[in-house]
């Protein structure tokens, strides 16, 4: 699948989950994704790029627009070298949180994407993929 | 240090919320409305989010906090002008915002809070009597 660059974003501070967010906003509306669509993707990614920060240590995301047969979408991928997630099931799980906020960050990126892939491994890092398709 | 203004109108306050917030500035933002709640007794509390393109959970926790808070402190909070597109994403976020009242517009929760401080003060003298 056509896949072109559009750039990556490091996370080291909650300035930088805002820029994230912000970042992430100009892509959709540039490959015309309709203005729920965008909120979706910029929830998302707000929410995964927190995640990051907070439980990953720091990290950094890549933002590539996608092709395939005529129809455009935005492809994020969120990287960190953290401590991983023991248990991808039970994080995953709503209103699951080791730390102190609601729990719905992974289970609500995934309803608000098209398309989500987590990989993750203890003491290596956490990996998350998600795509949103122009409807 | 940087800070959401936060106004006082008769027995309410206002706050709007016109930048895109780092987490730090949410969570000064909820103490903030708490300590004024108790400061100026405000019966009700406005939270003007016309301004935000979403609201993730990090932000729909405050908000359900800050309600909470009030809730104790014996003032009502009224969410005003939440995007449809917001709406719409934080149902399938999984945020149902419990407790929460919303009103199209500053006007529109004004009179929502004006009617209820009228309902709680009309049973509070009924109770009085009563009593
Ligand atoms: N990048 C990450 N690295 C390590 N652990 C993570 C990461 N992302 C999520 N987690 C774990 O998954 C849990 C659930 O995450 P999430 O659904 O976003 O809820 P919350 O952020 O409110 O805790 C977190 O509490 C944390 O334990
Ligand atoms: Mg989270």
């Amino acid at each position: 699948m056509p896949a072109t660059k559009r750039g990556s974003l490091s996370i080291r501070s909650q300035d930088d989950v805002v820029g994230v967010r912000q970042a992430v906003r100009r892509a959709a509306v540039d490959i015309g994704l309709n203005l729920i669509d965008q909120t979706k993707i910029v929830t998302a990614a707000s929410e995964l790029a927190r995640n990051a920060f907070v439980y990953g240590r720091g990290g950094e995301v890549l933002i590539e627009d996608l092709q395939e047969s005529g129809r455009r979408g935005l492809r994020l991928s969120f990287e960190d070298h953290g401590p991983g997630i023991p248990d991808i099931q039970k994080a995953m799980t709503d209103g699951y949180t080791s730390g102190t906020g609601l729990g719905l960050g992974l289970g609500g990126a995934k309803r608000l994407s098209d398309e989500f892939q987590i990989f993750s491994e203890e003491g290596a890092g956490t990996r998350v993929v998600i795509t949103r398709w122009k409807s | 240090m940087e800070r959401i203004p936060i106004l006082k109108l008769g027995p309410f306050l206002l706050v709007s919320i016109q930048v895109d917030m780092h987490d730090r500035l949410v969570l000064t933002l909820q103490d903030d409305l708490t300590e004024r709640i108790v400061q100026t007794r405000a019966r009700g509390v406005l939270i003007d989010i016309s301004g935000l393109d979403m609201v993730d959970s990090f932000i729909g926790r405050m908000l359900g906090n800050i309600a909470g808070m009030a809730r104790i402190l014996d003032a009502e909070t009224v969410v005003i002008g939440m995007q449809p597109s917001v709406a719409i994403t934080l149902v399938e976020l999984g945020l149902s915002l419990p407790g929460i009242r919303t009103a199209l517009n500053i006007d529109r929760g004004m009179d929502l809070l004006r009617a209820s401080l009228e309902e709680r003060t009309e049973d509070f003298s009924a109770g009085n009597q009563a009593g």
